[in-house]
């Protein structure tokens, strides 16, 4: 169960290092954040300074070298000991929204969407309701049936973003979202997360480039040369 | 949502191609099987409708179907001295290949003797058996024969006056009865001049014999037919049938006529035995091998595009992982499509074959035993096929679906 009253994500002292010896790269070195629910957080920082390295870290599925995280008051990973089964755990709690492919090529928009609950154990017959419900709520209802080829890049984020809140999990953490699409439509997807945040009371973190769509969110942290650190909004927008 | 469905649709012209191709393949597999099934149908049948009970053939020779076998017609009338036997008949089979129609046309020639056995026994499937001591014949359909065809074989000609269904001999030629006599003068034909030619030799060996000094009438007798002289030995025939009566045991009489050291003797199991082990264990073992190889490759060819299946499908595996899918949902994908295409190519190959298999020149016999057995080795190499892909699919991580 998730605590509502614990923050949505407690990252503290997150360290990676790729390699070892010459080859050795410290992409994050003691980064901390607290996110609440109903947060939704901003993480900038130039390529290759270690947002997504953080990111995955907090996601479950690229554990970090040392550091603790707890998801919805969960004390889920010390280091890189997993203190439960990650696998389960990011299928109930954690939404993902990448850059682009974020679909699978031979399901449709609807079955995109399905496939995550029923990985769940929903009903086919619920799964493919609440997706329906999904899509419609995130604008792509009349899409529903095509295969993600057939979807404009803005479509296929909104099916994306549907997929993840799938099984309205504690915390969503999209790399990059918008990078592929217009302004237009990237300002639109960000205000989706902030909407998402704020309805269902979950914790998201954003790492972008836009500069132009920050006035959503609600906090930003910067990375550089993977130290994390917070920002005043004020200074930054 | 069955996930290996799903991606199979997306692919649909290649799966199917492949399935296609795998069940050209396995039909093959099947009918190699088939093939061997038939050969040995065809070789016992034979064996069990002439319903013979012994076999007396030429010392130390495995009998007419396995090679050649001579013994003197003489014997027909030992045979049926012997106590517990009722019947003892002449058997004449040898292979022939004669041109009909500009094309090569062989035929296992087989003599019935006349008038004791008419080819009652034998199932035709149009006309009628034998009704006179010569010039009739009874053809097996696989000849190509019509029912009232003329054929000419050697000096005469015979009438196809029946048709029967599945007599084959062991080399696979179609049966066709004649009455003894028949086969032999099919068998024995020679030309005028090779008759002519060994008249003059045998008048020539006379006039230069002491008895034709003392008889000078006797050289007369050099130009009759070779059949009419009591010094030339008679034609010979295959071997000779015999049948034991009702309550007495054939090993009984087969023990009596070896103690003949001029003959061996077989019983009608020794004599398919003989066939079984001899020329179709050939046939076997090289259909076998082929059996093999064909499943080799078929199995190679499923792995491969299994492989490349999965290949194609890294980015969603990772995606899968990503949100939470566990192995079991993985390796299912994998195993299903492997098994799809194992079993779609398997009736695919049933299907096939069942157009294709009764056009073959030799009967193919697919039992359900040899069906059960292939569809193992589908499930077999289906598993087999899949595991590389399972094996890459497994070394998957979820953050490879970041790219
Ligand atoms: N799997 C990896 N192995 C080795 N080094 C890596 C790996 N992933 C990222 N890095 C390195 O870690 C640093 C941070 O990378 P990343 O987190 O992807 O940055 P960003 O997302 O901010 O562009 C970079 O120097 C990158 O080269
Ligand atoms: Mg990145």
């Amino acid at each position: 169960m998730i605590m509502r009253d614990s923050p949505a994500i407690e990252a503290i002292d997150l360290t990676k290092v790729y390699g070892q010896g010459n080859t050795e790269v410290v992409a994050m070195r003691n980064a901390s954040m607290t996110v609440r629910h109903g947060e939704v957080v901003a993480l900038l920082g130039p390529s290759g300074s270690g947002k997504s390295t953080f990111l995955t870290a907090v996601g479950l599925i690229n554990p970090p070298t040392s550091g603790q995280i707890h998801i919805g008051g969960h004390f889920v990973l010390d280091g890189s000991h997993a203190r439960t089964n990650l696998t389960a755990f990011r299928r109930r709690h954690v939404g993902f929204v990448f850059q682009k492919s974020n679909l699978i090529p031979f399901l449709n928009a609807r079955e995109n969407v399905q496939i995550a609950l029923e990985l769940n154990d929903a009903s086919p017959r619920a799964a493919r309701r609440r997706a329906l419900e999904l899509l419609d709520n995130l604008g792509v209802q009349d899409r529903s049936e095509h295969l993600p080829t057939m979807l404009s890049g803005g479509q296929q984020q909104r099916v994306a973003v549907a997929r993840a809140l799938a099984n309205q999990p504690s915390i969503l953490l999209a790399d990059e979202p918008t990078a592929a699409l217009d302004s237009v439509t990237g300002r639109q997807v960000m205000e989706l997360f902030a909407r998402v945040a704020h309805e269902h009371g979950t914790g998201v973190i954003v790492v972008t480039h836009d500069q132009r769509a920050l006035s959503v969110f609600d906090t930003i942290y910067e990375m550089e040369d993977g130290v994390l650190s917070r920002q005043l909004k004020e200074t930054v927008v | 949502m069955n996930l290996a469905l799903k991606d199979i649709q997306h692919n649909l012209g290649r799966f199917v191609l492949t399935t296609i191709g795998v069940g050209m393949l396995l039909m093959v597999v099947m009918g190699m099987a088939g093939i061997y099934r038939g050969v040995v149908e065809d070789a016992t049948l034979l064996i069990d409708r002439i319903g013979a009970d012994l076999w007396i053939v030429q010392h130390d020779t495995r009998g007419p179907f396995a090679e050649v076998s001579r013994v003197p017609t003489s014997l027909v009338h030992r045979a049926r001295a012997v106590p517990g036997v009722t019947d003892s008949r002449e058997f004449v089979y040898h292979t022939i290949q004669r041109e009909r129609e500009g094309k090569p046309f062989r035929l296992a020639v087989l003599g019935l003797s006349w008038p004791d056995d008419k080819g009652n026994w034998i199932p035709l499937v149009a006309g009628r058996p034998l009704a006179q001591n010569h010039f009739e014949m009874i053809a097996d359909v696989s000849l190509g024969v019509r029912l009232g065809e003329r054929l000419t074989l050697g000096k005469e000609t015979y009438r196809v006056v029946g048709i029967t269904r599945n007599m084959i001999g062991s080399g696979g030629d179609g049966i066709a009865f004649f009455t003894a006599a028949d086969a032999e003068a099919i068998q024995f034909d020679a030309s005028g001049e090779a008759v002519r030619l060994e008249r003059s030799a045998r008048t020539n060996r006379g006039l230069r014999s002491e008895l034709v000094t003392k008889q000078p009438a006797l050289i007369e007798q050099a130009s009759k037919p070779s059949g009419e002289l009591p010094a030339i030995a008679r034609l010979q025939i295959s071997a000779v049938m015999v049948r034991v009566a009702h309550g007495t045991s054939a090993a009984q009489v087969a023990t009596t006529i070896s103690g003949w050291s001029d003959v061996s003797v077989h019983t009608r199991e020794e004599q398919a035995e003989f066939l079984l082990k001899g020329s179709v264990d050939k046939a076997r073992r090289q259909l076998g091998l082929f059996r093999v190889l064909l499943t080799l490759i078929a199995a190679i060819i499923m792995a491969l595009i299994l492989y490349t299946l999965t290949l194609e499908k890294i980015h969603s595996i990772a995606l899968l992982q990503l949100i939470g899918a566990r192995k079991p949902v993985i390796l299912g994908l994998i195993l299903q499509q492997a098994l799809l295409l194992g079993f779609g190519g398997y009736a695919i190959a049933y299907l096939l074959g069942q157009q294709m298999f009764p056009l073959f020149p030799r009967r193919v016999i697919v039992t359900g035993d040899d069906l059960l057995q292939l569809a193992v080795i589908v499930l077999a190499i289906s598993v087999a096929s899949s595991i590389l892909g399972i094996w890459k699919a497994l070394l998957v991580q979820p953050n490879e679906a970041l790219g």
